[in-house]
């Protein structure tokens, strides 16, 4: 049994739920975790926002809030999608983006284009393997909606890029 | 007034409805390529797309079912509606055809989405305002992969520039319905809660045209208004074999959830 529910032991537990496609960040790394509202009833609401308007983790996401929480005996929760700020890479933490390195998908670089401009693509992306910033652009779609393909011209291997979207 | 005011809700209603369904078909169609893309990474692509347009058709489906507030959910407009009651642009539903068509329709499509969903983001309807801005951040990853197509299969070989040709022919007469508005959309506009349609119009005529030169393809002389009436429920015959296919399951067993 556990007493009043306590916003920021709730964030700590939210902290540790992982994307379940990159499974070596975590939802608040990405941003996708935005509030926790403690209501007069003790219900917990957990505001979460997509990546992008389809991805399939969201679903995903929502379970393991709920079995995070109620390992920690909160059961009265509610979970709200909201989809406006829209999500942007700017809200990637620092640790995340060299969690991401590490486990070999390149991290959002900030020079990237105008979404507006129709050709030329990003420039300066860091091949996670070798480090080299002499990289194509193999295509703007990847493994999930949120990723584009390379290759380093360099060491030759190709990586996924979490695309710069803002 | 207070007619006035229904008349305003239905109306947004009808179309938002509208706008998902024409998301939805066109997502579906998309995803029929999975598995037979021309390359890996193209197949991927349009994958990736269909994801985007069926995640905005689900906020599109949510929202309407909010308007109507008869407690129904995505589903029930998705699975249980006759060809006659949807209301998606005929150009959504055409064929996939040969891999120009599908490059051709998706690059007419996004043409006109992306300038759309740029000034919807900033409605005063909040909900499609929130809707829009964040899909607009998806179509322009869209918009680029179609133009990329239209030009180097434009401006490719001989035989990839004739079937361009073709496909711009055959699908041109679909694509004024893009900015035709409705009775519907005429009432949202004079609102101002939906973009200006002749300022569209002249904004999606320009991109058609700055892509296609660069591609050394002509623009159609042709009417692209010939072909229209989706948004209001006349549908090609494609239509209703799109969704006896999506519907069969729901069909056999209504329901049923997995």
């Amino acid at each position: 049994m556990m007493t009043a529910p306590n916003r920021s032991a709730i964030w700590q537990i939210l902290e540790r739920v992982c994307d379940p496609e990159i499974p070596v960040i975590t939802i608040a790394d990405l941003g996708v975790l935005r509030d926790v509202l403690i209501h007069e009833d003790g219900e917990v609401e957990v505001i979460i926002t997509p990546t992008y308007s389809g991805c399939p983790a969201m679903n995903m996401i929502a379970v393991e809030i709920r079995l995070a929480l109620k390992a920690e005996g909160i059961e009265k929760v509610k979970i709200t999608t909201q989809l406006s700020p829209a999500w942007t890479t700017d809200w990637f933490s620092e640790e995340g983006k060299q969690k991401l390195k590490q486990y070999g998908i390149a991290p959002p670089v900030d020079a990237s284009p105008h979404v507006r401009q129709l050709f030329g693509q990003e420039t300066g992306i860091q091949c996670p393997q070798c480090g080299s910033t002499h990289t194509q652009l193999l295509s703007q779609f990847g493994s999930t909606s949120c990723k584009a393909l390379y290759q380093c011209q360099d060491c030759k291997e190709p990586f996924d890029y979490f695309k710069c979207h803002r | 007034m207070e007619t006035a005011k229904n008349k305003t809700n239905q109306a947004l209603f009808n179309v938002v409805l509208s706008l998902a369904d024409s998301t939805l078909i066109l997502s579906h169609r998309l995803s029929e390529w999975c598995g037979y893309g021309p390359v890996i990474e193209q197949d991927i692509a349009m994958s990736n797309i269909a994801l985007d347009l069926i995640g905005e058709a689900r906020n599109f489906y949510d929202y309407a079912a909010k308007l109507e507030g008869a407690g129904k959910t995505e589903d029930d407009y998705v699975y249980f509606r006759e060809s006659k009651d949807y209301k998606n642009l005929l150009l959504c539903e055409q064929l996939n055809g040969d891999f120009a068509h599908t490059v051709v329709r998706q690059f007419f499509f996004d043409s006109w989405h992306i300038h759309f969903l740029d000034v919807l983001r900033n409605s005063p309807d909040e909900t499609l305002a929130a809707i829009a801005g964040k899909s607009f951040m998806e179509v322009s990853y869209h918009i680029k992969w179609s133009s990329e197509w239209v030009i180097r299969l434009g401006d490719g070989t001989e035989k990839s520039k004739q079937k361009m040709e073709t496909a711009l022919e055959a699908l041109w007469p679909f694509s004024g319905e893009l900015m035709e508005a409705t009775e519907d959309e005429k009432i949202l506009i004079a609102a101002g809660i939906l973009p200006n349609f002749e300022q569209l119009k002249t904004i999606w005529m320009e991109q058609i045209m700055s892509v296609l030169t660069r591609a050394t393809l002509e623009v159609p002389t042709g009417k692209n208004t010939v072909q229209t009436g989706g948004k209001t429920g006349r549908h090609t015959e494609y239509l209703s074999y799109l969704l006896a296919e999506m519907q069969s399951v729901q069909r056999a067993y209504p329901g049923l959830k997995w």
